[in-house]
């Protein structure tokens, strides 16, 4: 439990931490530019790991871990879990959205017997 | 069915999807007991619709299937639109509720100044589900205490009494199921008076076929817990 304290609490942080962002409410530009931001700081670690290999396991030992490779792993685990909450909330408003807007059509259109009769 | 008193204030709301079996003669009952009756069509692959509109109800009709709670909303914001009805009733489509029940609950409503009456199966030994789905509906019944901080005996019950002014406060935004938690949630914050009412609900082969099988319970877990 105790083994490799870094790297543990770097994962669960992360991993905490979208847990906390599938809850959050929705910011709009400034959410927007920390995605951006991200990717770039992901763009630059993925060249950096495949130009110098040696440097993502000197990293790697630095959190604890002993190959780079498994650091990538780990990674791409939370990376993936960030995908799959930010994409869950997306989804959300989106059928929220499409829900609004299909009870304004039906709203717009009540039907009765008489419209039945009238139709043939 | 006995002759029962009419309720000319009332409007009862039933979210419809493919239930073309049974509608006709559910919104028949209804309309002996209430002036108006709405039926949300859920976007039906059925005749719902039209047996629905024949026999007497007005019908708004989703564009495509969004889900029960979803129905429901819309029929609540159709009824506070376009009717002046001081009560609210919702109402399964299935058959398995009893129009009598509705009118004695919005009366009990008016005598009591009730802003809601929830119907509960749990308060006499008329209804008699099986013992999965008695154990199904208590841990149901448990939770959506735990979650809302109510005291009800039953959960999922979908006959309710619902004034316009609570009405008014209610937006679900749970489509599928788990909106009977959710308005129980809503409706509780209004802190407007409320009180339990037993009802009978009528398991028949037809509406166990189409009521909720146990994995949905899942579904509806995870949804009430992840908005």
């Amino acid at each position: 439990m105790l083994d490799q304290p870094l790297i543990k609490l770097i994962l669960v942080v992360a991993i905490v931490g979208v847990t906390v962002m599938l809850n959050r409410s929705t910011a709009g530009a400034r959410h927007e530019a920390v995605r951006r931001l991200m990717l770039v700081a992901f763009v630059a670690l993925a060249l950096v790991a495949v130009l110098f290999p040696p440097f993502l396991t000197s990293v790697a030992q630095v959190v604890g871990v002993g190959r780079g490779a498994d650091l990538l792993l780990y990674g791409l685990t939370v990376t993936f879990l960030g995908y799959v909450a930010a994409s869950y909330r997306r989804l959300r408003q989106m059928e929220h959205r499409l829900t609004v807007l299909a009870r304004e059509v039906a709203l717009q259109h009540p039907s009765t017997r008489q419209d039945d009769s009238e139709r043939g | 069915m006995t002759v029962s008193p009419t309720s000319d204030d009332a409007v009862l709301i039933i979210p419809v999807f493919n239930e073309a079996a049974v509608i006709a003669q559910v919104v028949r009952a209804g309309l002996a007991a209430c002036t108006r009756v709405v039926c949300v069509d859920d976007g039906s692959t059925d005749r719902s619709a039209v047996l629905a509109r024949q026999a007497g109800a007005t019908v708004v009709r989703h564009p495509f299937n969004l889900g029960q709670g979803a129905a429901l909303q819309t029929g609540m914001q159709y009824a506070l639109e376009a009717t002046d009805a001081e009560y609210l009733i919702t109402f399964d489509a299935d058959g398995q509720h009893q129009v009598a029940d509705a009118v004695a609950m919005a009366r009990h409503a008016r005598e009591h100044d009730l802003a809601i009456v929830f119907g509960s199966r749990f308060l006499d030994d008329r209804t008699r589900p099986g013992w999965l789905r008695r154990l199904l509906l208590k841990s149901a019944v448990w939770l959506t205490n735990q979650q809302t901080g109510m005291r009800l005996s039953d959960a999922h019950n979908g006959l309710r009494v619902i004034r316009r002014d609570a009405a008014r406060r209610v937006d679900l935004r749970q489509n599928r199921m788990a909106h009977a938690t959710e308005i129980v949630l809503q409706l509780g914050r209004t802190r407007l008076p409320w009180q339990e009412y037993p009802v009978h609900v009528l398991y028949t082969d037809y509406s166990r076929a189409k009521g909720q099988p146990l994995m949905n319970a899942v579904n509806v877990l995870v949804d009430s817990i992840l908005k």
